[in-house]
């Protein structure tokens, strides 16, 4: 089957591959482009250690065909630091102990970098909601609850 | 042969294609087909992605709603018009499902997926379906249904329902072990329009309690003419499972199905949150 030509942008740079028909944006994304951040979990749409963000919108790695991708602005975790500088919702989880093993915290990071982006301040139960499609074997949810509602309000003070 | 992917503007080329290519199917938001090809469920054929801007119309202001195959949960959820279809759009998966789920996929969802499916049922929603290279036809969604597990139903282009009469007269309830985010043990959607006091055209939906989200047309006739009292809702939990076939599954067994149907019913009729 003849590979197919696709152009995005994956954090905030221009890229163009030839992906297979059926490839799947996490497949590109990794061992295409070589951005390991998003990882590969059950490949069913029911982890979210695959999330990324299309145009500003939460997608699932997994599930999301690179063809359809033409054109998209794609963020995934590795576009989070400014240099040495940590994103505010990175700098929140190192803090408040959200992440343990680490598998889950890429995907839970975008989940919630979708949230802060589309309302700066979101109560607990939007926070819940939101992460609602990302799975954490280690934390037990809250550490990583109280690190975002901590990144909004530290952006909230930023801003103020 | 691996699985392609065709990119076709029209919808008539791509119901076209899906009438004679058996091996072709056609893509929504991914969430079902490309877990098939994850899973190596599907090692073969056609993804037709059809990119007619038709798929994502929506048409919510009037009394007559229409809504493209292709439209998202989270455009669903996005919409001031459609109130009464957020609990159904919300129970589908986590947001970053939300984004990608279409509502011609849900149509097509194994049992126990297609909870919004269940809400369309219960409106007494059409499909606007393409089939070979004709033009379009209306057909009932129950008819639908019941023709998916043949097979060739066509390409779904929207679906099409009558605004609900008030906030109160639909109603939904998605029932799952996780929350917020679960697989359903079941889901009930009732519409329960009044004259009077009375019901009047009740229409009740389940999920997951049968091979297609079915009508529970015993809980209809109970409800019909009456209000919507202690005597009335004891009545139609009695008929509850009436016409039901659900499945043993690693959710819910069977038996389980049962015994809590009637509950979760008489609790939404009478208004209480499960």
């Amino acid at each position: 089957m003849a590979r197919m030509p696709v152009q995005f942008r994956l954090n905030g740079s221009d890229r163009a591959v030839f992906v297979e028909p059926a490839e799947t944006l996490l497949g590109t994304i990794r061992r295409g482009l070589g951005d390991f951040a998003p990882k590969f979990g059950c490949g069913q749409g029911t982890c979210g250690v695959c999330t990324v963000l299309v145009d500003g919108e939460p997608r699932l790695g997994c599930l999301t065909l690179s063809v359809t991708c033409e054109g998209r602005s794609i963020e995934t975790a590795s576009g989070l630091a400014d240099g040495p500088t940590l994103h505010p919702l990175q700098a929140a989880f190192m803090e408040h102990f959200a992440a343990q093993c680490g598998f889950c915290t890429p995907g839970m990071l975008m989940a919630a970098k979708a949230l802060l982006d589309r309302n700066p301040n979101p109560t607990r139960v939007e926070v819940v909601e939101a992460i609602a499609g990302n799975v954490c074997r280690c934390t037990g949810y809250e550490p990583i609850i109280n690190a975002i509602l901590a990144a909004a309000q530290q952006r909230g003070a930023r801003r103020a | 042969m691996p699985v392609n992917v065709r990119i076709v503007q029209g919808l008539q080329e791509a119901a076209g294609i899906l009438a004679s290519d058996r091996g072709a199917q056609l893509l929504g938001g991914g969430t079902l087909l490309v877990r098939d090809i994850n899973e190596g469920v599907m090692t073969e054929g056609t993804l037709l992605r059809a990119v007619d801007p038709v798929l994502l119309a929506m048409n919510t202001g009037g009394a007559r709603v229409e809504l493209g195959a292709g439209v998202t949960m989270a455009m669903v959820l996005a919409s001031r018009d459609l109130p009464y279809l957020h609990a159904a759009a919300r129970g589908i998966g986590g947001p970053a499902v939300r984004t990608t789920a279409t509502i011609g996929g849900n149509l097509f969802a194994a049992t126990p997926y297609g909870d919004f499916t269940t809400a369309l049922l219960a409106l007494d929603a059409v499909v606007t379906l393409h089939a070979g290279f004709g033009g379009a036809r209306v057909m009932p969604l129950v008819e639908m249904l019941a023709n998916r597990a043949r097979g060739g139903v066509g390409l779904v282009a929207s679906v099409g329902f009558s605004r609900p009469a008030g906030a109160d007269a639909f109603r939904f309830v998605k029932v799952a072990r996780v929350r917020p985010k679960g697989v359903s043990v079941l889901s009930i959607a009732a519409h329960l329009p009044q004259n009077g006091g009375r019901i009047s055209g009740a229409r009740i939906a389940y999920g997951a309690m049968g091979p297609t989200p079915l009508r529970a047309k015993a809980v209809e006739r109970v409800l019909e003419g009456r209000t919507l009292d202690a005597a009335t809702i004891a009545a139609a939990k009695s008929a509850a499972l009436e016409g039901t076939q659900p499945a043993t599954d690693a959710i819910a067994s069977e038996w389980y199905r049962r015994e809590v149907l009637p509950v979760h019913l008489g609790r939404l009729l009478a208004g209480e949150t499960s």
